[in-house]
């Protein structure tokens, strides 16, 4: 069945699956709303998305290359009817600027390489979105992403090789390059080997030979363990999106790590934080009487409502004021500000409070920090929203896009839009990500930036009795005036990386310019590149308690979260969703789905919680309704759904992609994903 | 519109819970009847392995079950190889864990898998220690568990200081677990033993059995270890001092060993011709082979507590035969025997003299060092700067006060007299609720001073007037005192153990709340008794003081009791003896 075969009414149309547009998609679809949900990419989440390493690659070849040189087809202006206008989307994102690629890491085996290179050339072709114009079905196209993971692990991927080469600056990798051959003796990292060996899933490669140095090869072999996220988030344990995963029952479809540990950058060192009872407690660097002092302050924010004698003269004033007066030391004057408040020094006392009682009362519910981390990166949890809108009918087509909307000049109301393919589709609202808001609809284009870096590093920036650690580190400003970092730091048992590498996420509010301007030099401080063998190991003591970056990306993307929705020119059934924010939480994006939704369904609840699926009844008015399998041998039925909730997230992922392929053939009645995916 | 999908209504669930319920109670039912008939007719096989397992996975705790499946696990392990053996109880071990995985508190399971386990030919004591650190990871209270796990380590023989290393795991991750302090009190003295110290011999010289020290040690820990302790039970209270597994560990840390016992006091007297032997702690001198020799003859006597309801007591008395020691002119050598204890007392009573006694004293005993033990000085002054500390961060913490209060008594019981009062008046007023339980506290350390001050003046006057008593004790301490003086307390009875006053002549209790006089019991040398303003109000409260043959004078003033009609008369036929009574 061709896309352009789509129905051609539908209640909502949602284009873009970041978060905030994923969580809408299901709030409709679950309440009966009819819903088509495209994406113009090839994935899903947009600029909340995670790649493999070679996906990453690619996008990063993709943005690099800038926008593709597609003709505007006009063909929609003969669908339009009497007073009717046409009101085009902007054909090309500019969320992402100032890519920057960094490879430390040095290639070896040069024989092998010159097979990838062959490769190269034959794979490169379909990779490039909307190479041909031809119609494709959308069944083919959501499974587009599987099919790069899967050329990706037989070819030794290829491609994005020589996309990294071109984009190292002057050569520096290059060179390191070239001193290959003689590097595999690392000393300095021989003793941690014997730490890793407790946690590594693949002991007999490390047993055998001391560790070995990770070559850029290996991570491009092994860049399908890689699950690397545009946006760096935690999800606060008693935030919005998990108390929402929670009561709609999304959370079934995924599965979440504790962070383990709170770090902060402080006196040149990092250190961990004690914000729990237990750290507090273990903790060696504090005094008996800083832990009480400690422990004093946090009881008391945790209800500082109740006692407004402690803070009202300050309510107004700077957090950090009240916080001398507080009788804490300068140690915990750092910790509580940077690492538990995680506010600036300016911020007022009220809004110090609040974030700490908020920190605090997420601690606890999962375990001995206040974060939880989805396993597979944060782009598992649009995909997650997806999945349940597709469970309730939702269509899904990806590399799929809208040319324009279709507006009444009279109602100035949105009726319809045109897909890419020329269909013209009606609706009742549209829902757009902001990145496809072409400039002549935005009446104040000024928006803020985000930095990035994602750093492969080859061991913890705190090295401990795991390995297995998720870190939360807070880098204060380096010197006035500079940023406020925060790093997230990913192991291996996140599946977000390959064993025995960690992944490095550093995020900023742009303040210069790009992102290396803002977080080269937090990089440098925490990090270094390959130690060359040639130098003596007494040279290389000091380097060697940093971690060595293998490879490094920096990017700025556009932080529009703060955009009113009056400073968009659309009419008024036309939602926009904006980008994520710089905030380490995502209550930013859930407080805008829920928005966006009361404003067009204000009676219906939002998110219910998802029945069971053996409660689900398949209503059989289709020819393949009644299919054998739903309605009859119930048992068997439940059983088999219940598999499937407990599947792991990578299933859940291709599940995903296949209720998708399965909602898009409209006249099946097959919805629910469990059956689908033990088969 | 199709596609869509539809919610069965809470009705539909409802019915088909139900039908699903009925279904499982069927089944559950032919089950167990099947299996009761098997186990009448005595089959023992696999069938009826197969349906208890059936029953136990959804109801783990059916006693009779397990006892059934014991029955045919022990059948089956007759007729099978070893191997089989093996890999039967191993097969009942992971049934077992799935039987935990549903209800991990389950007695049944619990106890079936260490009898599977003690049977098991090749057990893998390693996968039980996993198993119960998970268990324990998820709920770090589970008694169960930790009963299980004690049996598994006593079996593996796990290295002591390994499973130290266990509770700082677990008291890492949590402190507010009393069962991991518990574990490591009972480990740290078998790891860090004290070394034994020899004892000042200046002690020696007093005391009449004098290779003995006052506490033993058995259940201590060498001083190294102990600060270590310290420091992090202070990690623990410092960072939540109102949890008080910490404050209990702490306790035990600095808490003292058991007193030896002992002989404390043989007291004999002419006149009366009888004894009172006073003991470390209450004994049954019925049952604990107590034998007085006198002058190297042993005497046939008849021990009797102090009071009839003790049939454990730490005074007891007999009369020795009359006329064996009456005349004044003679020297007697007495000795009391307690075999049990292999222990003894002597006591000689010299030529004109009526009475005599031999005795540790309370100073020399150490007795009231509070419950803490004698610790080096200055570790114990160290842990109260500690405390003191705390004590400004937190000035309500009750943990912390009576800390505090114990740690001075064990310091300067008498040095610290002010401040231990004003800190019991704090801790009355923080906690209100247990405001009685401080004030008996306060009223034993007051009472335990004017001991020691008594004992210090070798007086055997007793006074502890105005001082907020509200309940005796150490009474045996008091056995030699003629006059005791407790006016103006809050004190309710005379309990039983009064009677422990043997020499008592002269009582002073006026201005309290006393009703009840029970503990005037058999007091031989009572003469003196003034009760004014108490609250007496009935004649047969009175009832007690027949028994003490000397009484002669009583102040009943300001007691109801005096306003019953015809009280002095009524007073004379009960008490004949009294020649003074004031109403």
């Amino acid at each position: 069945m061709a896309a352009d075969n789509l129905p051609s009414e539908f209640d909502v149309i949602i284009l873009g699956t970041g978060l905030s547009e994923s969580v809408i998609a299901a709030a409709c679809s679950r309440v009966g709303q009819r819903v088509l949900h495209v994406d113009r990419r090839s994935y899903y989440a947009g600029n909340w998305a995670s790649f493999t390493f070679n996906g990453l690659l690619s996008w990063i070849e993709e943005y690099k290359a800038g926008p593709s040189q597609e003709a505007v087809q006009e063909t929609w202006r003969e669908k339009l009817e009497e007073g009717e206008e046409a009101l085009a989307l902007s054909p090309v994102d500019t969320s992402i600027s100032n890519l920057e690629v960094f490879c430390y890491a040095s290639s070896e085996e040069p024989e092998e390489e010159e097979e990838q290179a062959k490769d190269t050339t034959t794979c490169s072709v379909p990779q490039t979105p909307d190479s041909e114009g031809e119609v494709e079905r959308c069944l083919l196209e959501s499974s587009s992403v599987e099919e790069d993971e899967a050329l990706a692990a037989d070819g030794g991927s290829p491609e994005p090789a020589a996309g990294v080469d071109q984009t190292q600056p002057q050569g520096e990798a290059s060179a390191e390059a070239e001193e290959t051959e003689a590097e595999q003796e690392t000393c300095p990292q021989v003793e941690q080997s014997q730490q890793e060996q407790q946690e590594k899933p693949f002991p007999a490669e490390s047993q055998s030979e001391p560790k070995k140095q990770i070559t850029y090869t290996k991570i491009v072999k092994e860049g399908r363990r890689f699950n690397i996220d545009l946006v760096s988030k935690l999800m606060y344990s008693r935030g919005l999106l998990v108390d929402l995963l929670i009561k709609s029952n999304v959370s079934r479809y995924a599965e979440f790590k504790n962070v383990t540990r709170i770090l902060t950058y402080r006196n040149g060192k990092v250190e961990q934080v004690p914000c729990s009872r237990a750290d507090v407690f273990g903790s060696k660097q504090l005094t008996v009487v800083e832990k009480r002092m400690l422990m004093k302050f946090l009881t008391f924010c945790l209800d500082f409502e109740q006692h407004p004698e402690e803070y009202q003269d300050f309510s107004e004033r700077p957090f950090w004021n009240f916080l001398q007066t507080k009788k804490l030391t300068e140690n915990l004057q750092h910790f509580i500000l940077h690492s538990i408040a995680m506010v600036t020094p300016e911020v007022c006392t009220a809004e110090g409070l609040r974030a700490t009682q908020h920190f605090l009362r997420c601690l606890g519910r999962y375990g001995n920090t206040p974060f939880l981390f989805p396993l597979y990166g944060l782009g598992e949890i649009p995909q997650c929203f997806c999945r349940m809108c597709a469970v309730f009918g939702g269509i899904y087509c990806l590399r799929h896009s809208i040319s324009c909307l279709v507006v009444d000049k009279e109602s100035n109301k949105c009726k319809a839009v045109i897909d890419s393919h020329g269909q013209r589709i009606s609706c009742g609202h549209f829902v757009v990500e902001d990145g496809y808001i072409g400039e002549d609809q935005r009446k104040n284009t000024e928006s803020r930036q985000i930095s990035r870096a994602v750093l492969i590093t080859d061991r913890s920036i705190l090295p401990s009795d795991s390995e297995q650690q998720i870190s939360l580190v807070t880098v204060p400003p380096m010197e006035p005036g500079s940023p406020v970092v925060w790093m997230v730091e990913l192991c291996s048992s996140t599946m977000t990386c390959m064993p025995g590498t960690y992944l490095v996420h550093l995020t900023c509010s742009s303040s210069s310019g790009s992102a290396k301007e803002d977080l080269a030099p937090v990089v440098s401080r925490l990090f270094c590149t390959a130690v060359s063998p040639e130098e003596e190991p007494t040279e290389g003591e000091k380097g060697s308690e940093v971690p060595t970056m293998l490879w490094a990306l920096y990017f700025n993307m556009r932080d529009t979260s703060a955009v009113d929705r009056s400073s968009y020119d659309l009419p008024s059934n036309v939602h926009v969703c904006t980008s994520p924010d710089a905030a380490l939480g995502s209550d930013h994006a859930i407080n805008l789905a829920e928005a966006v939704f009361r404003q067009f369904l204000p009676e219906e609840e939002f998110c219910p919680p998802a029945p069971n699926p053996e409660d689900i009844i398949y209503d059989g008015d289709g020819p393949q309704g009644e299919g054998p399998g739903f309605d009859e041998a119930d048992p068997a039925d439940a059983s088999g759904s219940q598999g499937g909730e407990s599947a792991e997230p990578q299933d859940v992922k291709q599940d995903a992609e296949q209720t998708g392929d399965v909602a898009t053939e409209e006249t099946s009645t097959r919805c629910e994903p469990g059956p689908a995916s033990e088969e | 519109m199709h596609g869509r999908i539809k919610i069965k209504t809470t009705v539909q669930q409802e019915e088909e819970k139900r039908k699903e319920r009925e279904r499982k109670l069927k089944i559950y039912v032919t089950a167990r009847d099947a299996i009761f008939s098997k186990r009448k007719n005595g089959v023992l096989d696999d069938e009826a392995l197969q349906l208890t397992q059936q029953l136990l996975a959804s109801n783990p705790d059916v006693a009779t079950l397990w006892n059934y499946r014991r029955e045919i696990l022990l059948h089956l392990e007759t007729i099978r190889e070893e191997d089989d053996v093996q890999k039967m109880y191993d097969a009942e071990l992971s049934f077992l864990e799935s039987c935990l995985k549903v209800n991990p508190k389950s007695y049944g399971s619990w106890h079936h898998r260490g009898w599977v386990s003690a049977r098991l030919p090749r057990p893998d004591w390693a996968r039980e220690l996993s198993l119960c650190d998970r268990c324990l990871s998820l709920d770090d209270r589970n008694f169960h568990c930790w009963d299980y796990r004690r049996m598994v380590v006593k079996m593996s023989g796990v290295p002591v200081d390994q499973e130290l290393q266990f509770t700082d795991r677990l008291i890492g991750s949590n402190f507010s677990n009393y069962s991991s302090w518990h574990y490591r009190s009972t480990l740290l003295p078998l790891l860090h033993p004290e070394s034994p110290e020899p004892h000042s011999p200046c002690q020696q010289a007093s005391h009449s059995s004098p290779l003995t020290s006052p506490q033993t040690h058995s259940h201590r820990v060498c001083e190294e270890q102990l600060l270590k302790e310290y420091e992090l039970v202070q990690n623990a209270f410092f960072t939540d001092p109102n949890d008080q597994s910490a404050w209990f560990y702490y306790r035990w840390l600095l808490g003292r060993a058991e007193r030896e016992e002992m002989i404390s006091c043989v007291f004999v007297s002419r006149e009366e011709e009888r004894v009172a032997v006073a003991f470390s702690r209450p004994v049954n001198a019925s049952s604990s082979g107590l034998i007085l020799v006198l002058d190297g003859q042993p005497q046939r006597v008849e021990w009797r507590s102090i009071h009839p309801r003790f049939k454990h007591s730490p005074v007891w008395i007999c009369k020795i035969p009359p006329g064996t020691i009456s005349d004044i002119s003679n020297e007697h050598n007495l000795t009391v025997h307690w075999t049990e204890k292999h222990t003894h007392r002597d006591c000689a009573l010299y030529t004109g003299r009526s009475e005599s006694w031999c005795r540790d004293s309370a100073t020399d005993q150490e007795l009231f060092r509070s419950e803490l033990s004698v610790e080096k000085t200055s570790v114990l002054q160290s842990e109260l700067q500690s405390c003191n500390q705390l004590l400004d961060l937190e000035p309500q913490n009750k943990w912390c006060l009576l800390t505090i209060i114990l740690l001075m008594r064990a310091l300067d019981p008498l040095g610290y007299e002010t401040e231990t009062l004003s800190h019991f008046q704090t801790l009355k007023e923080v906690d209100p609720m247990r405001s009685a339980y401080y004030s008996d506290l306060c009223s034993k350390f007051m009472i335990e001073n004017t001991i020691l001050k008594m004992e210090y003046a070798e007086v055997r006057v007793f006074s502890l007037s105005d001082k907020n008593l509200t309940s005796l004790c150490h009474l045996d301490q008091l056995l030699l005192v003629t006059h005791i003086n407790l006016s103006s307390n809050q004190l309710l009875r005379l309990p039983p153990e009064f009677a422990m006053l043997q020499c008592l002549e002269v009582l002073e209790a006026d201005n309290n709340a006393i009703e009840n006089l029970e503990g005037l019991y058999h007091l031989a040398k009572l003469q003196d008794v003034s009760l004014k303003n108490n609250k007496i109000s009935k004649l047969s409260d009175l009832q007690p003081l027949t028994s003490c043959p000397k009484l002669t004078r009583l102040d009943l003033r300001g007691n109801p009791v005096t306003q019953i009609v015809n009280f002095q008369s009524e007073l004379a036929e009960v008490l004949p003896s009294i020649t003074d009574l004031l109403f």
